[in-house]
């Protein structure tokens, strides 16, 4: 089995976000970055199928070298061999473009990654590297087995959950709980050092979208507690200051 | 109160780290990932549960062999023992996260790696190496460590444990106290005399006829972890349990150079742990309509704490340096173990009245802290000892004997 997993590397959860240069572009000074949580998942779940047959994982993330450490924390955790495509991921098509290049040369039975990224959110990518390598994708996978050439999986719908049956290669947007993520050991952390971390130029590097601008969300209004017994008074606010009855 | 009624803190670990002076800029890549895999596991494995433990006095058992799945026992040692060739910095940062989780965690890894892998490795046979090693870095055995005896405390020279050549075995008698892991410790590796009054090393198995490992019971601090008695009646140990390779105190105290190294770094985790919960409640606690962060003699409290806790790292960082180049000495590392522990403890009761009655509670962290830094703060070479070491190396004149 031979498995790609994509991951990003994103602030951390508890980040402070700010923005510099005119509200263009996000400040990275003194922000921890991590694998995206549910790349995490997509990654752990990737070890284990590797474990249990045998092949190779592959690791891939579109960044710069500031990326490198997120790419040897997924070698801790497991990865067999990484690879870099040295670029800004500057929108989803451009990054889904660096993925399904590398793909088409990599012959991998499966690609995984999260069902969407914590910085930009967008959870496009999954669909559209199927589109590019004529590919199934299904998203956001809960629960993945494979059966000789075939995988079983499950995955969220809208009420409830749909159980699929999918031939090899395709591709997989992964979400918690397909398998719990791993801490990466001591040993892990030692072998990373060695295993190979390529890095490769990007192709096709044409922009297909530009950011104009951020703006954070307006700031959280201040909270008042009235007591249970209290209806009436919170009736009044509600009439008078928030205005919404 | 009955634990079942205990309401123990669910709240979630939040921890993120103090690095006021920039200082992860010295750190590599790699031990910035060992750190932040120890800290994960801690958030994952003990923060959930330390409360309820020590409340309950009960040493997780399981949480050796998860720690050995982890690679902190041993991390220092080469691989091929089980090991994991990681530098002596790196050992120091899974102290310092183990230990923002409990002391009495972060004891039970200390003895494991410094006090019974270490000298194993350093002054064991091959055969001693390849039996011992590789169950004790898995954490499918637990290992303690005997030297203390209850007459014999930071006098260890005079220890009355001793054992005689009986020709194809050697006669162990005598006993020892304060021992971490003891009750539970599948290998003991103890200090005593021969007849020529040499003090050896010697590998007891749990077991073995007239050898037992009684549990002290009633203590205020390291609750979560168990402490023993070793005692040794007419015990017949197999000659090739002796360890070959060094004897004297000079032995000994070898492995307490290792292990009070770690609690240098362990007494930042306390510490950091003990500021980062004060600081978040200090500015959700209003009094007098504002928080109490914005009152001066909070602030007070809470500048010098961060102060004496950079100071520390910076120590310990440096110590750090000076031991994966070999050249750190036993006073450098009692220097270093002797402030950092007395920094956590005074800042744990500084961040416990920031907490006011809140801070007694086994609601939050810091109290349980505070008891279990009571305890480092006199094992491993107590507070006075270590300042009268330094006061030998400073003056060439010894004062305890």
């Amino acid at each position: 089995m031979n498995i790609l997993v994509c991951i990003t590397h994103v602030p951390d959860t508890t980040s402070r976000i700010q923005f510099t240069d005119n509200n263009t572009k996000f400040d990275k000074s003194g922000v921890q970055f991590i694998i995206g949580p549910y790349d995490d998942y997509a990654l752990a779940r990737a070890v284990e199928l590797r474990d249990q047959s045998g092949g190779k994982l592959t690791v891939l993330n579109v960044g710069e070298a500031e990326t490198e450490p997120t790419l040897r924390k997924a070698l801790a955790i497991g990865a067999d061999e990484a690879v870099r495509i040295n670029a800004d991921p500057v929108d989803s098509l451009f990054v889904a473009r660096q993925i399904a290049h590398h793909a088409k040369e990599g012959a991998y039975d499966l690609i995984l990654m999260g069902r969407e990224s914590i910085d930009f959110n967008g959870g496009m990518v999954h669909g559209m590297v199927g589109e590019l390598l004529g590919m199934p994708s299904i998203s956001p996978v809960m629960k993945l087995d494979i059966e000789g050439d075939k995988a079983v999986l499950s995955r969220e719908i809208e009420g409830g959950k749909e159980f699929l049956e999918v031939n090899l290669p395709f591709i997989a947007g992964c979400q918690e709980p397909i398998a719990e993520w791993k801490i990466p050991n001591m040993r892990g952390i030692m072998s990373a050092r060695t295993k190979p971390l390529n890095v490769i130029e990007p192709k096709e590097a044409e922009k297909a979208a530009e950011v104009k601008a951020y703006a954070l969300p307006p700031a959280k209004g201040e909270v008042k507690l009235i007591e249970k017994e209290n209806v009436e008074e919170l009736v009044r606010l509600l009439n008078t200051e928030a205005k919404v009855l | 109160m009955a634990p079942e009624d205990f309401n123990y803190s669910q709240r979630k670990d939040h921890f993120e780290g103090v690095d006021f002076y920039e200082l992860d800029e010295l750190l590599t890549e790699e031990q910035k990932m060992v750190r932040l895999a120890v800290r994960d596991f801690v958030k994952k494995e003990i923060s959930p549960y330390i409360e309820k433990w020590a409340q309950e006095t009960h040493f997780p058992q399981e949480i050796v062999k998860k720690m050995g799945q982890l690679g902190v026992f041993g991390s220092y040692l080469p691989t091929e023992y089980g090991g994991g060739g990681l530098d002596y910095t790196s050992y120091g940062l899974m102290m310092q996260e183990i230990e923002r989780g409990d002391s009495g965690m972060r004891s039970t890894a200390s003895v494991q790696s410094s006090l019974v892998m270490y000298p194993i490795y350093a002054f064991g046979t091959e055969v001693q190496r390849k039996k011992y090693l590789p169950k004790l870095s898995s954490g499918e055995w637990l290992g303690c460590f005997g030297l203390t005896e209850p007459d014999h405390g930071s006098n260890p020279a005079g220890m009355q444990s001793r054992f005689k050549d009986m020709g194809d075995h050697f006669l162990l008698n005598g006993s020892k106290m304060w021992i971490s892991n003891s009750p539970k410790a599948d290998l003991a590796l103890v200090w005593a005399k021969d007849e020529n009054d040499r003090i050896h090393g010697l590998l007891l198995e749990r077991g073995m006829e007239g050898f037992s490992t009684p549990e002290t019971h009633n203590k205020w601090s390291l609750r979560a972890s168990c402490t023993g008695e070793l005692v040794f009646d007419n015990v017949k140990v197999p000659k090739e349990n002796l360890l070959p390779g060094k004897s004297g105190l000079g032995a000994p105290l070898m492995c307490l150079d290792s292990a009070r190294y770690g609690i240098a770094w362990g007494a930042i985790g306390a510490a950091m742990d003990c500021y980062h919960t004060a600081l978040t409640y200090s500015k959700q606690r209003v009094q007098f309509g504002k928080p109490i962060a914005a009152f001066q003699l909070t602030q007070k409290k809470l500048s010098e704490m961060l102060t004496e806790i950079t100071k520390a790292q910076v120590l310990a960082w440096r110590l750090g340096q000076l031991m994966d180049k070999g050249k750190a000495s036993t006073t450098q590392i009692s220097m270093a173990k002797r402030n950092n522990v007395a920094m956590a403890l005074e800042v744990a009761r500084e961040c416990r009245q920031i907490l006011g009655g809140m801070g007694i509670t086994g609601d939050f962290s810091i109290m349980r802290h505070m008891m279990n830094l009571e305890s480092v703060l006199t094992y491993e070479g107590t507070h006075d000892i270590h300042l009268l070491i330094l006061g030998q190396h400073i003056t060439g004149i010894p004062s305890f004997s």
